[in-house]
C-alpha cells in the first residue's frame, strides 16, 4: 500500500513479460523512441528543399485567423466561403481570435445556417437530400442492431440522435404551420 | 463522399483535384479508413465543417500527377500519406513538430493541417474519395516498402502511429502500470505499444466487451469494462494497491461516455469542446506525480476538466496530434521483426459507394466494428 515506501503491486519480471509479449521492451531505451525528445532541431531531414515554400496562387479573399500575421503559403481550397454562412464565418475570422468563444460559436452557427440552406436548396434539385440513405440507417438491417446494443450504456443517448437530426425540421415545420394558420385566419 | 450536415454523408461526383502548388501531388486513393475522430465531424462537433467537404485523413494510393517542383515521387508510386499536412521548413517543422506546422492552415494557428478535417484544419478535402490533393509531396508521403501490405500501411497513416506516439508521451519506464482508456484503434495501438516500452502491466478500459476481447488478444492487456464497476476510478486504485497507475493514456476524446450529462452537453448539444469524462478519469486514476498522455481528439471550445486535481497531484500532462512520419522508421522495424501487425484491428471493409452505412455502423458500434476500411472503385 502507498502508506509505506514499497510499490504495493510489483509488476511481473522482465523475463516473464518477454516470454509472454512479443517485442516486450524493444523500445525500453528512450533513444529508440522516435518521439523523444519532443523537439529536435533538424531542419534538413524533412525532405523540404526550400527555406520558405512557394506561395500558392491565387491568394485574394482567403479567410484567415487574425492570429496569423500573414496568409500562410499553402492552404486548402475545398469549399470557399459563400452566402449567409460565408458572411458569418468571415466575421468570425476577421473579428475574433481563436482565444474567444465567440469565434468558435459563430463558426458553429455558420455550419448550421449552411446545412439548413443546403437541405432546402437540395429540394429544388434532381437529387434532394435523402435522410434514409444519407444517415446510413439501412445498415441496421444486416448489422445485428439489437445484439450489438445489448448492455451498452451509450444506448441511452443514442436515442437522442434521431431527435437531433429530425427535431429542428419538425420544430421549423410546426412554426411555419402555426404562422400560416394565423395568417389565413386574418 | 461529401458531408451533408450532422449525421449525413453521401457519395457524389466532384471535380478531380488539380495541382495547385508546385510541390503538390494528386493521389489516386486505393484504400482509406474511417477514423474515430471522423465521427466528431460526422456528428457536427467540429466548427467550420462545410457542406460538400470530403472527409478522410487515413489513406494510401498511387501517385497520379505531380507538380513541377516534386523531386522525391514519380507517377505510379505506391505511397502512404501521413494525416498531417506540413511544409517541413517552418519554425515548428524544423524542430520535428510536424503536426504543428505553421505554413498550411490559415484558419487556425492552434491546429496544423489535416486532410478532410474541416476548414478549422486548413480546408483540404480528404481521402475518402477516388482522388485527393496532397500538398508538399516531397515532405509527407512515403513510398510503401514492397514487403508491407496495403492494409498495414493504411493503419500507419494515423491510428497505429498515433497510439505508438501516445505511449511514448507517457514516458513509460520498465515495470510501469499503464492504463489505456478506450479500446478503439488508437487505444489498442497504445496498449500494444506500451509493452514495447517496457510496461509491467497494461490495463485497457472500455464499455464494449468485444473491444476489450481485442485488447486482450491484440495488445496482451488486462481488461476492465467500466460499466461493471460502480466507480472505475476506485477500481483503478484497488488494482494498483491504492497507488494509482503510473501512466494513463486517454484514447477516447470528445465523445466519451460514462457520464450522461458530460456526454450530452458536449457530443449532442455542443456546449463543450468535448466530453472530458476520460480525461477526468485519467486525472483521478493516475498516481500522484504520474503522467497522462492525451491522444483523444477534442474540439477547440472549453471543456469541464478537473484541473485542480491535476495540479494538486503534481501530474505531467503530455499531448499533441501525432507527427506521424517520425514514427514510421521504428514502426516499420517492429512490423518487419514480427512484433506488430496493425491490420489485425480491421473488422470491416466497405465500398466507397456504401460509406454512409459504414459511418452509421462505426458511429453506432454495430456488428463488432472496430476499424472500417473504405475501398474506392470496388
Amino acid at each position: 500500500m502507498p502508506y509505506t515506501a514499497d510499490t504495493p503491486v510489483p509488476p511481473p519480471t522482465a523475463e516473464e513479460l518477454r516470454a509472454r509479449v512479443p517485442g516486450w521492451g524493444a523500445d525500453l531505451d528512450h533513444a529508440d523512441r522516435p518521439a523523444w525528445p519532443k523537439e529536435r532541431f533538424a531542419p534538413g531531414v524533412s525532405g523540404a528543399h526550400w527555406e520558405y515554400p512557394d506561395e500558392q496562387q491565387p491568394r485574394e479573399g482567403r479567410e484567415r485567423s487574425i492570429e496569423h500575421l500573414q496568409l500562410p503559403p499553402v492552404f486548402g481550397t475545398a469549399q470557399p466561403l459563400h452566402g449567409v454562412s460565408g458572411a458569418i464565418r468571415r466575421f468570425a475570422y476577421d473579428r475574433f481570435s481563436e482565444g474567444r468563444a465567440a469565434h468558435w460559436l459563430l463558426l458553429v452557427a455558420g455550419d448550421r445556417v449552411e446545412s439548413t440552406g443546403a437541405h432546402l436548396r437540395s429540394l429544388l434539385t434532381l437529387r434532394p437530400d435523402n435522410p434514409v440513405t444519407e444517415t446510413g440507417v439501412l445498415s441496421e438491417l444486416h448489422r445485428h442492431p439489437i445484439a450489438s446494443r445489448r448492455g451498452r450504456v451509450d444506448v441511452r443517448h443514442q436515442l437522442l440522435d434521431p431527435v437531433l437530426v429530425a427535431g429542428p425540421w419538425v420544430l421549423a415545420g410546426g412554426v411555419v404551420w402555426m404562422l400560416g394558420r394565423r395568417l389565413l385566419r386574418r | 463522399m461529401t458531408y451533408r450536415g450532422p449525421y449525413k454523408v453521401r457519395v457524389e461526383e466532384k471535380d478531380k483535384p488539380r495541382i495547385e502548388h508546385p510541390n503538390d501531388a494528386v493521389i489516386r486513393v486505393t484504400l482509406a479508413a474511417i477514423c474515430g475522430s471522423d465521427l466528431h465531424l460526422y456528428h457536427g462537433m467540429m466548427p467550420d465543417t462545410r457542406i460538400g467537404h470530403t472527409f478522410g485523413h487515413e489513406f494510401i494510393g498511387i501517385v497520379d500527377e505531380i507538380g513541377s517542383s516534386v523531386e522525391g515521387l514519380k507517377v505510379g508510386d505506391r505511397v502512404m500519406v501521413p494525416f498531417n499536412i506540413y511544409c517541413g521548413s517552418c519554425w515548428f517543422c524544423a524542430r520535428g513538430l510536424y503536426s504543428n506546422c505553421h505554413n498550411v492552415n490559415p484558419n487556425a494557428t492552434a491546429i496544423g493541417g489535416i486532410y478532410g478535417y474541416s476548414h478549422s484544419t486548413g480546408g483540404y478535402d480528404g481521402g475518402q474519395a477516388e482522388f485527393v490533393r496532397v500538398p508538399f509531396a516531397d515532405v509527407g508521403p512515403m513510398v510503401i516498402p514492397e514487403w508491407l501490405s496495403d492494409e498495414d500501411a493504411l493503419l500507419l497513416t494515423d491510428a497505429f502511429s498515433t497510439g505508438y506516439f501516445g505511449a511514448q508521451l507517457g514516458d513509460i519506464v520498465e515495470g510501469d502500470t499503464v492504463v489505456v482508456l478506450g479500446a478503439g484503434p488508437v487505444g489498442l495501438a497504445a496498449a500494444r505499444s506500451a509493452s514495447l516500452m517496457g510496461a509491467g502491466r497494461v490495463i485497457s478500459i472500455d464499455q464494449l466487451d468485444y473491444r476489450l476481447e481485442k485488447a486482450a488478444s491484440f495488445a496482451y492487456a488486462e481488461t476492465r469494462n467500466y460499466t461493471h464497476y460502480d466507480d472505475i476510478v476506485v477500481e483503478m486504485k484497488k488494482t494498483t494497491g491504492g497507488l494509482g497507475a503510473d501512466v494513463v493514456i486517454d484514447a477516447v476524446g470528445a465523445e466519451a461516455d460514462g457520464n450522461l450529462v458530460q456526454h450530452v452537453t458536449s457530443a449532442k448539444l455542443k456546449l463543450q469542446g468535448g466530453s472530458p469524462v476520460a480525461l477526468n478519469w485519467a486525472i483521478d486514476g493516475v498516481r500522484k506525480g504520474g503522467t497522462i498522455s492525451v491522444m483523444g481528439a477534442y474540439g477547440p471550445l472549453f471543456s469541464a476538466v478537473k484541473f485542480g486535481d491535476a495540479m494538486n497531484k503534481g501530474l505531467t500532462l503530455r499531448m499533441n496530434q501525432a507527427p506521424v512520419k517520425r514514427q514510421w522508421p521504428r514502426l516499420l522495424e517492429h512490423i518487419r521483426a514480427g512484433y506488430l501487425k496493425p491490420s489485425d484491428m480491421i473488422t470491416h471493409r466497405v465500398p466507397l459507394e456504401h460509406i454512409a452505412e459504414g459511418y452509421h455502423m462505426f458511429s453506432s458500434k454495430l456488428d463488432g466494428c472496430i476499424k472500417t476500411v473504405v475501398v474506392p472503385g470496388s
